[in-house]
């Protein structure tokens, strides 16, 4: 009898082998009798090491363990957009019907749907050169989104047999081609791909144009470029989740990718719930034709939550591959480096800074190096750009995560625990946060909006830095003894942050503004600042400018003036410039 | 074949290592019997070959190398459960201790509990009015939330989680089918006669479901206790259908038994001395909160957590923040003035506020007057750190006026009589009240017609006495 492979210890999550010589470093096995999913993450000649993706509760020593010879993989195919998957990609919907409310352990439901048909169009024929990453065939996967089946990377040659345009199961063969040593592929509406490898593209692409979000403090303070890295710190509280929802609903990628790593498992019924409802402007479908959910709660098994970010990198790559601009959303990255250290713990290695494992920084930018804008094997563009959300303990942006995301990301939008607390949400401070993309994406910028667009950017940033200044005077004394031309800056800076860097995620026509009505805003609070700052050089003082309104007005533009009539910024101005010419007039 | 093992091979702590096990299974529970007749109940921690370590509920003491016999029971932790647990009292580890004998099961369930399926969640919506001003309108308790309080010790979250049991009423009236499950860990015993007597008081302790792990208990039994209690509680909620309140007191006390627990087994600290897999852990507890499709039931919690020094980053207020539906934090600077309940309203919140308030929940106006209440407030801090450099005198008029909006604001709306209920209507328009208490052209987070209908532009209603008017049937009451 062949010697089975059994368990020897169990602790937690992590399952040992003794004795073996069966596995593979990152191999997928399965576990005892009720097969629960693991991968093997450490061997010597004693022991081979295995994290379980389940609860590992009721194994026994002498379980028998399965190799699958493969890697962790995620199956790819049409069917993935509109669902909901866990950390492995078990699609959930599927899991509700097998297993009811409660997920029981060892569920084995295919990741898509094998039964259902796809109305494929084929793009080649008989005698076709194909290399690896180029479309074969096509089929409308939702009512926005074609999905372009791709030739495995790897695999490439003549094609040798071709189905006709009809509809097909996910496992059917539709193309055959043979490669240079006479081997035939059979190539199917899926494949499969180690979720810890990077799909391979052309060549990368500079990071040239800006992923547009609708939010002002992201859009004109600090953009991000599509295929860029951005990351999202906050104590609990500050908005982090609300953020990532806001950019899922209104940036301007085809698909999203949002991951709920070791989240609330009500939040993720919200955005079930949310996005459903929701109707995209751009395409009038609801937002869950261009979204994938990756749901692993904080209470699903901890070892799952640390592949759900690659889960969902690999789906988000695999629509890059297809030409498609991919933004992945993952919420929170500190649950993942959590997961690290927990699993980590349980193997005994030795800890670097607050138990976190050593390896966390090459992790980190491993992830974060997936993002880019990319030429694709297919010969389209595609990018995938990542924004994650870090929860640093304790709101100390000190700790390990935060400052290893801090070198890797090029993009940090610092939330603001005093602003959330003064409900000024989005709660990123102006101060604190930074984009490197700014000059990459200046000449995009200068192109569709003007030079005036950076030039307004850069005042209203200096305003906002010199009002910080003047604070730290007026902590000490009080505004009442500044000259009129600082108080005014203080005034103006006011109605930037309230009027400008405040977003009302609940107003209809707030909650996303095109960057033509960002810019307009801006020009409005520096044509009032200006003519103010005229008026004060007059010796008028600020008393009698305060008393006109005018300030309220910018603070309550967003509200008064739709997104639709930027024309109405011109009247604004003019009923400021009538306003102010009264006083000048009196004096 | 029952195997009796005897002796144990080790002890440390609270564990034993047993060798020469065979047929062990991961979280087995496992009865000890000692030589002198007691029995001893333990759980399988960890495995390796044949060597097994048990984590004992009720302590080693008195055990030896040699008075002991270990036998696996095959079959994890598990909780008896039947309607009839209502208005029982059971200890830490879900053993009945009321002297009315065991529970006859309906139903045994494990009490690790598995995770619910996100998709099969039913997004929570339905608002629980509490009659607390600062709660309803600032950080309103949704049904199937996690809401917990933040406190310090000394400070009133007792009194605060009984009036929100008693005063607590679901916006769409079905009072008939609520229950609430009390957790208490490692509390004082006063702390948990003082629940019971104010459960009896209010008439609701026929509805109450007791664990009682106190101070001096055993710390395994306490790591079980929230889990017997979760597990009761969506008994109740998903197969009863019944709305279910959470309390668990002390959360802090929880995770210094893990920690005790964790160290004993030897595990790598993180953060204080916790166990790396602290958040894992918590979530597994609090997670457990929610509704479901396909049952009229719902789990609501609130657990109540001291934050030892005050500090609100401590580990365990911090994780617990990160993973709750947000949270009521108790000050004690408004506890030393006086105040009932001391809730400090700008670190406080409840994610799940904003869809289940406003038109067709409570009122239209509660999102604009809540986000303006928590703006204007902030505000006051600011006035305040000034007035203590440069004196309250020397303030800008615009700032006087907010050291007087705060004020009033902590004396009327936050400050209120531990009997008193107050509908959303009362407190909303409290609210706006004494935001009419600013000039009107610093209210920047509503829209004009909405200042247009409940600013209040008549000076003489808006006097102290006023206010002051307004709560002094109350005080009466106390």
């Amino acid at each position: 009898m062949a010697e089975k492979d059994v368990i020897y210890g169990i602790n937690g999550p992590v399952v040992t082998i003794r004795d073996t010589r069966t596995f593979s470093m990152m191999e997928m096995v399965y576990v005892g009798d009720a097969r629960l999913v693991g991968e093997v993450i450490g061997i010597n000649d004693q022991l081979t090491t295995i994290q379980v993706y389940e609860e590992t509760t009721g194994l026994k020593p002498g379980d028998p363990v399965f190799g699958t010879g493969a890697p962790m993989n995620v199956l790819l195919g049409p069917g993935i957009i509109d669902n909901i998957f866990d950390g492995i990609e078990r699609p959930l919907k599927a899991i509700e019907e097998t297993s009811g409310s409660f997920i029981s352990r060892g569920a084995a439901v295919s990741a898509l749907d094998t039964e259902k048909y796809w109305d494929v169009t084929i793009k080649v024929k008989a005698g076709d050169v194909l290399e690896g990453g180029q479309i074969y065939a096509v089929c409308p996967e939702t009512a926005i989104i074609e999905h372009r089946f791709l030739v495995p990377p790897q695999i490439s040659g003549k094609v040798v047999s071709v189905k006709k345009n009809g509809k097909y199961r996910l496992h059917d063969t539709i193309v055959t081609i043979k490669d240079d040593s006479g081997e035939e592929h059979a190539l199917t509406l899926c494949q499969q791909w180690p979720i810890r490898s990077a799909r391979p593209c052309k060549n990368r692409l500079p990071a040239t144009v800006p992923l547009i979000t609708g939010q002002r403090v992201i859009d004109t303070m600090f953009p991000i470029s599509k295929g860029g890295t951005a990351a999202i710190p906050g104590g609990f509280g500050t908005g982090k989740t609300m953020t990532q929802h806001q950019l899922a609903k209104w940036c301007d990628a085809d698909i999203i990718v949002y991951v709920g790593c070791g989240e609330r498992g009500n939040e993720m019924s919200q955005v079930l719930d949310e996005f459903s409802e929701l109707i995209d402007p751009k395409s009038g479908r609801p937002m869950t034709d261009r979204t994938v959910l990756i749901a692993n709660t904080s209470n699903m098994p901890v070892a799952a939550r640390e592949a759900s970010i690659y889960t969902g990198l690999t789906l988000a790559e695999y629509y890059r591959d297809m030409g498609y601009h991919v933004a992945i959303m993952a919420d929170s990255t500190s649950r993942w480096a959590e997961a690290l250290r927990e699993i980590s713990g349980r193997l005994e290695e030795m800890p670097a800074e607050e138990g976190f494992p050593a390896y966390l920084p090459s992790r980190l930018s491993e992830f974060y190096e997936r993002a880019g804008r990319v030429d694709t094997l297919s010969g389209g563009e595609g990018s995938v750009t990542i924004i994650g959300a870090v929860s640093p303990q304790g709101s100390d942006f000190s700790e390990p995560v935060t400052q290893n995301t801090k070198r890797f990301t090029r993009c940090f939008w610092a939330l603001d625990k005093s602003l959330a607390y003064a409900r000024h949400y989005p709660a990123i401070h102006w101060l604190n946060s930074y984009s490197e993309y700014f000059t990459d994406l200046d000449p995009w910028f200068r192109e569709h909006f003007g030079d005036e667009f950076i030039r307004y950017r850069n005042r209203i940033t200096s305003l906002l830095h010199e009002e910080s200044a003047l604070m730290e005077i007026v902590k000490l004394i009080g505004s009442d003894v500044l000259p009129d031309d600082q108080k005014l800056v203080i005034e103006i800076a006011k109605a930037i942050r309230v009027g400008f860097l405040q977003q009302n995620a609940f107003h209809a026509d707030d909650t996303f503004v095109p960057l033509e009505k960002q810019k307009l805003m801006m020009k409005a609070i520096l044509h009032l600042y200006d003519k103010s700052k005229r008026i004060i050089a007059a010796a008028i003082p600020i008393s009698r400018i305060m008393e006109l309104g005018l300030f309220e007005k910018l603070a309550k533009m967003k509200y008064d003036i739709p997104n639709s009539k930027p024309e109405m910024f011109d009247e604004l101005m003019a009923e400021m410039d009538r306003a102010l010419a009264g006083i000048s007039a009196d004096a | 074949m029952i195997l009796d093992y005897v002796g144990v091979k080790e002890i440390n702590g609270s564990l034993i290592v047993l060798d020469g096990v065979k047929g062990a299974s991961f979280e087995e529970m496992v009865d000890i019997r000692l030589d002198n007749g007691s029995v001893r109940h333990g759980r399988i921690v960890q495995i390796e070959g044949e060597r097994v370590v048990v984590q004992v509920f009720e302590g080693t003491k008195s055990i030896s190398l040699d008075n002991t016999r270990t036998r696996l029971k095959a079959r994890p932790m598990e909780l008896t459960l039947s309607p009839e647990i209502m208005g029982r009292i059971f200890n830490g580890a879900g053993a009945p201790v009321d002297g009315l004998g065991e529970v006859y099961p309906v139903k045994r369930a494990n009490v690790n509990g598995t995770p619910m399926n996100p998709v099969s969640r039913v997004y929570p919506r339905n608002y629980i009015n509490t009659g607390i001003s600062t709660i309803d309108t600032l950080m309103t308790l949704i049904r199937g939330q996690k809401l917990p309080i933040f406190s310090g010790s000394g400070m009133k979250h007792n009194e605060l989680a009984v009036q929100i049991v008693r005063q607590a009423k679901i916006a769409d009236g079905e009072d008939n089918k609520f229950g609430i499950v009390f957790a208490a860990m490692g509390v004082k015993n006063d702390v948990a006669d003082y629940f019971r007597r104010s459960f009896d008081e209010s008439g609701v302790l026929s509805r109450v479901v007791m664990f009682l792990n106190l101070a001096n208990d055993p710390i395994i039994e306490r790591t079980l206790t929230p889990r017997c209690a979760l597990t009761a509680a969506e008994y109740l909620a998903f197969e009863c259908n019944m709305h279910v309140l959470v309390i668990m007191t002390d959360m802090t006390s929880y995770a210094e038994a893990l920690r005790e627990f964790s160290s004993s087994k030897g595990e790598i600290p993180g953060r204080k001395g916790f166990p790396g897999y602290l958040y894992s852990d918590l979530a597994s507890l609090y997670e457990r909160a929610g509704m479901i499709k396909g049952s009229k039931g719902s789990v609501t919690q609130i657990p109540i957590l001291t934050m030892p020094n005050d500090d609100i980053t401590h580990p365990v207020p911090d994780l617990t923040g990160y993973i709750t539906e947000g949270q009521i934090v108790l000050d004690r600077a408004l506890e030393g003035a006086g105040y009932y309940p001391p809730v400090s309203v700008l670190p406080s919140l409840s994610r799940l506020m904003k869809d289940g308030i406003g038109k067709g929940y409570t009122r239209a106006d509660h999102q604009p007057l809540a986000n303006q209440l928590f703006a204007s407030y902030a505000r006051v801090q600011d006035a305040r750190s000034l007035a203590s450099v440069i004196g309250e005198e020397e303030l800008s008029p615009v700032d006087k006026r907010y050291m007087q909006f705060g004020k009033l604001f902590e004396q009327f709306f936050v400050n209120q009589g531990f009997n008193e209920n107050r509908t959303i209507e009362q407190s909303l328009d409290l609210g706006w009240k004494l935001l009419s208490t600013l000039p009107r052209t610093e209210l920047d987070r509503v829209d004009d017609a909405l200042l247009d209908e409940f600013y209040i532009t008549n000076p003489d209603a808006l006097t102290f006495s006023s206010f002051a008017g307004h709560t002094d049937d109350e005080e009466e009451e106390e």
